[in-house]
């Protein structure tokens, strides 16, 4: 990207952020507590999830079957089905149906299948398109687009829907309140319906037993879109179908939960079409047989089969379209899918949809705004791992479509990249370098990465926003500090303690006082010389480069491991790479157990402390107020509890943060195009956090971004909990002392 | 089927989170409570013989003219869902679906022995139907909504209000 594409794109986040910002986070929010408010109640919840991926992979697994059996129950019931290879197939054997039923007028429910293949545009020389779906009718309207896969229109706010209708209308009393718009729109849209000859509806499920559809809305609008049409044309993707009518409950359960937080929309329509229903005409004010009703289910490939065979885009097929990635995820909370999204598909799974329907150079123009965080990971109800998608998409549009010669040039960098890399992603990812760099020649290094003549230059060359504070590189590191120095002898237990890249170089402190309090609960402690985890790469996109880290770590730490030692690890996002990521870059065994052998500090010291160990031998909390903001990884491993466990064992008053992610996301707050969304993020944060009865409190934080994002945007200072637990002098227990 | 106490508790439960109101009655008292809350014009289908008649203020085969100037629209369900609170509304031949969908209030009638504890034994039921001869079923909970006009907002295109008549036997 060069320095003119990053200040564009910048600002046309920016202008989203100033424009729809806060409606998109209101809208989205409330959505993301609903969810977590409707699955709490619900007991099976997990294995409802379970239940749910279970049932996609055997559906995409035998797709070409089900698919046959869902064609020889449509067409016994009397419908008619239409395999269209691609969008252009698709929309003529629409326009097709639409002329053969004289059709003057389509009304729609909402289908974004039927956005994907832009069914509007191909047929709006033919005939009337209305969309019924009150949100959908309302961007039509203003010629927008969608922001949000399942709430089309939240960017939009009452008064901005107000003044549209009274623009397009001229009504003599204008509509205000949401009652008297929604009447408004129910008025003008049953004058729509009550005339149209086609309905078009998308399909949420099919059934290949039966040929059953399911339609999951609240509206009202799908149920009069094909009670009051004679021809109803369903479009639907081919991986919509599932076994059968009893596979349908957990995606019942589960759909909208996991998207609005509703326990089930108002209408799960299951129809078995041609439905039942007599025929409405109301010209003639006459009801005719349901005999003379008439279905086409068009179901769309363009570009599925092929994802089917793509090991790391298959996933994507298992989607339900419930938009929980979207509402976790603390960037689109900011940016609505105007910004985060693609052609179509918008939130963490976008990147997946796009790349397979659209291409990677559509992928691309989002796909950076998935910071990995994982927060989409346990609200997905089909369990899928966005993150692992985004950074595999990420991977292929770094290596571009020239990969084949890019890797003739491969031995010339210094990771296993292509030559093409964004010279920002090869920086980020190649940050371990960097911080050698830093250390070895700190504290020059710092005095000159912070004059203004540098800051310009990082800013222009690799995009590095001058209005972030740089990292302050320590002159020793943690493992100079450690080399050498004697540990507890006879000790409990033994560990390695992991020194990420950042406790090395820049946190120096928090390794320290990790030292400190694992020492003072008899455990022996050494710091072993291993490379860098491959985290920096991997958000990068960086496969290959991480991949080869991951195999070095784990070949260091897995002796260490069989030699008995356990692997305790400080920064939140290494230990949550050992226990996920690596199980796409090692072979299963070595990736078990090195997942197995690892724990996040504080979990360690929960289990020490559980396990018979002194609270005595660690600071004591003395009822000192804390503010503590858990990593995003952390929580979605769920061992911040640990954390919050602990310091309050040892007598601290804490107040935890209530948001999905710091924003700062490693390189991703540096980043000149994203600092701004990095800001809006983490201004959520802070909020929390200069609140009345927390402002005075002292500031923890277990990530390095998330140290860096709080001090960035509180005037307090923050600092690992770990720092405040371990005893300030070193244990006698050391020996040598 | 038969229905055990608790399932029917939860059941009420349920339709009173979901803001649907409900009668408990005996097949005789079935056109009284329908009428106690359908206001005029009412429209309606024949219910089947077990769970009662019709009172005489709604009106059955409506022209579509009749649909859109309905206030209240009466039908039976087929099944109740417990958890969920939803009723299970089928499609038929003289227009279940159009008379639960055009009017503002939509009065449901129902057996108690046909509300079923969860979603999977309502699925069974209705997988073995749709398999054995296709048809349709909306499963209907709380009145039609819409958040997209800013605010909650119940009655987009459907009723804006539903009220529950359980036949007990």
């Amino acid at each position: 990207m060069t320095a003119s594409d990053r200040r564009s794109k910048a600002d046309h986040i920016r202008h989203i952020l100033e424009t729809e910002g806060d409606a998109v986070a209101a809208n989205t929010q409330g959505f993301n507590a609903g969810r977590y408010e409707s699955v709490a109640d619900l007991e099976a919840y997990e294995d409802l999830k379970s239940e749910a991926r279970a049932i996609k992979e055997d559906a995409i697994e035998r797709l070409p079957d089900l698919l046959s059996d869902l064609r020889t129950a449509v067409e016994a019931n009397g419908g008619t089905v239409y395999l269209a290879d691609d969008a252009a197939d698709a929309n003529q054997y629409i326009r097709d149906v639409v002329e053969d039923a004289d059709g003057d007028r389509v009304v729609k429910s909402k289908s974004m299948t039927s956005e994907e293949i832009e069914l509007n545009e191909a047929l709006a020389d033919d005939c009337d398109v209305v969309e019924t779906d009150l949100g959908e009718w309302v961007l039509q309207l203003a010629d927008e687009a969608p922001s949000h896969i399942v709430a089309p229109a939240i960017h939009k706010s009452r008064e901005g829907i107000a003044e549209l209708f009274t623009e397009r209308f001229d009504p003599e009393d204008p509509p205000e309140t949401a009652e008297e718009l929604t009447m408004f729109a129910r008025e003008k849209l049953g004058e729509q319906l009550a005339d149209a000859d086609v309905g078009v509806t998308g399909a949420n499920f099919l059934t290949a037993d039966s040929g059953t559809m399911a339609l999951v809305t609240s509206e009202g609008n799908a149920r009069k879109t094909v009670a009051a049409t004679d021809t109803h044309v369903a479009v639907a993707g081919v991986e919509k179908v599932i076994p059968s009518v009893e596979d349908l409950r957990p995606f019942i359960e589960l759909i909208g939960r996991s998207g609005t937080g509703q326990d089930i929309t108002s209408y799960v329509s299951l129809l078995t079409p041609p439905v039942d229903s007599p025929t409405l005409d109301f010209q003639r004010d006459e009801t005719g047989s349901a005999e003379d009703r008439e279905f086409h289910l068009v179901l769309v490939d363009n570009g599925r089969l092929a994802m089917r065979e793509d090991d790391d885009l298959r996933e994507t097929l298992y989607c339900i379209r419930c938009s929980a990635c979207s509402n976790s995820c603390a960037n689109f909370q900011q940016v609505g899918g105007h910004a985060f999204g693609g052609e179509t598909y918008s939130g963490g799974i976008a990147t997946g949809w796009e790349a397979g329907i659209e291409g990677l150079d559509t992928a691309a123009e989002f796909n950076d705004l998935c910071t990995g965080c994982s927060r989409c990971v346990n609200a997905c109800p089909v369990e899928i791992d966005i993150p692992w998608i985004n950074t595999v998409v990420r991977d292929r549009i770094n290596r571009g479509a020239d990969a084949e010669l890019d890797w003739l040039v491969d031995g010339l960098v210094p990771d296993e990249e292509p030559s093409g890399l964004d010279p920002q992603k090869r920086l980020f990812g190649n940050f371990a370098t960097l911080a050698r760099l830093g250390s070895a020649t700190a504290p020059v290094s710092n005095w000159l990465a912070d004059t203004g003549v540098s800051r310009r230059l990082m800013e222009r060359f690799v995009g590095i926003d001058r209005r972030r504070d740089l990292p302050t590189f320590a002159a020793e590191t943690f493992r100079e500090w450690a080399d050498g120095r004697s540990t507890v002898a006879n000790p409990e237990r033994e560990v390695v303690l992991f020194p990420d890249l950042y406790t090395n170089h820049v946190q120096v402190e928090r390794g320290k006082a990790a030292v400190r309090a694992l020492e003072a609960l008899d455990v022996a402690v050494h710091v072993p010389d291993v490379p860098a985890s491959g985290r920096a790469p991997l958000s990068q996109g960086m496969i290959a480069t991480a991949r080869d880290h991951a195999e070095t770590v784990a070949d260091e730490l897995l002796d260490h491991v069989e030699a008995g030692r356990d692997v305790v690890v400080i920064e939140p996002s290494d230990h949550a790479l050992f226990q996920r990521e690596y199980e796409q870059l090692l072979d299963a065994d070595r990736y078990r157990a090195l997942a197995d052998g690892s724990y996040e500090l504080f979990e360690y010291v929960y289990g020490l402390l559980a396990n018979g160990a002194s609270a005595d031998a660690l600071a004591s909390g003395d009822g000192r107020r804390l503010a503590y903001h858990s990593h995003c990884q952390q929580r979605t491993l769920g061992v911040e509890r640990y954390t919050e466990a602990v310091l309050d064992d040892l007598g601290f008053d804490v107040v935890t943060s209530d948001v999905e992610c710091c924003g700062m996301a490693g390189s991703f707050g540096y980043k000149q195009e994203y600092y701004d969304v990095s800001v809006a993020v983490g201004d959520e944060l802070a909020a929390q956090f200069t609140a009345d009865g927390v402002d005075d409190r002292t500031v923890v934080a277990s990530g390095t971004s998330c140290l860096d994002q709080l001090d960035d945007l509180l005037e307090r200072p923050s600092k690992h909990p770990i720092e405040l637990v371990a005893p300030t002098a070193r244990t006698e227990r050391v020996s040598g002392d | 089927m038969t229905t055990d106490h608790t399932t029917l508790d939860r059941f009420t439960e349920r339709l009173d989170d979901f803001d649907v109101s409900h009668t408990l009655t005996t097949p005789d008292g079935v056109p009284d409570a329908i009428e106690a809350v359908s206001d005029s014009p009412a429209v309606g289908v024949e219910l089947p013989d077990s769970l009662g008649r019709l009172p005489d203020v709604v009106r059955t085969d409506p022209s579509p003219s009749d649909l859109r100037a309905a206030v209240t629209g009466v039908t039976h369900a087929t099944l109740g869902i417990a958890d969920y609170g939803s009723l299970v509304l089928p499609s038929t031949p003289d227009g279940a679906e159009p008379v639960s969908l055009y009017p503002d209030r939509h009065v449901a009638v129902l057996a108690e022995d046909d509300v079923v504890p969860g979603m999977s034994e309502a699925l069974a039921h209705l997988g073995d139907r749709f398999r054995a001869d296709g048809g349709d079923a909306i499963v209907a909970t709380g009145p039609s909504a819409t958040a997209d006009m800013g605010a909650l907002v119940k009655g987009a295109h459907g009723p804006k209000a539903v009220h529950a008549v359980v036949v007990q036997s």
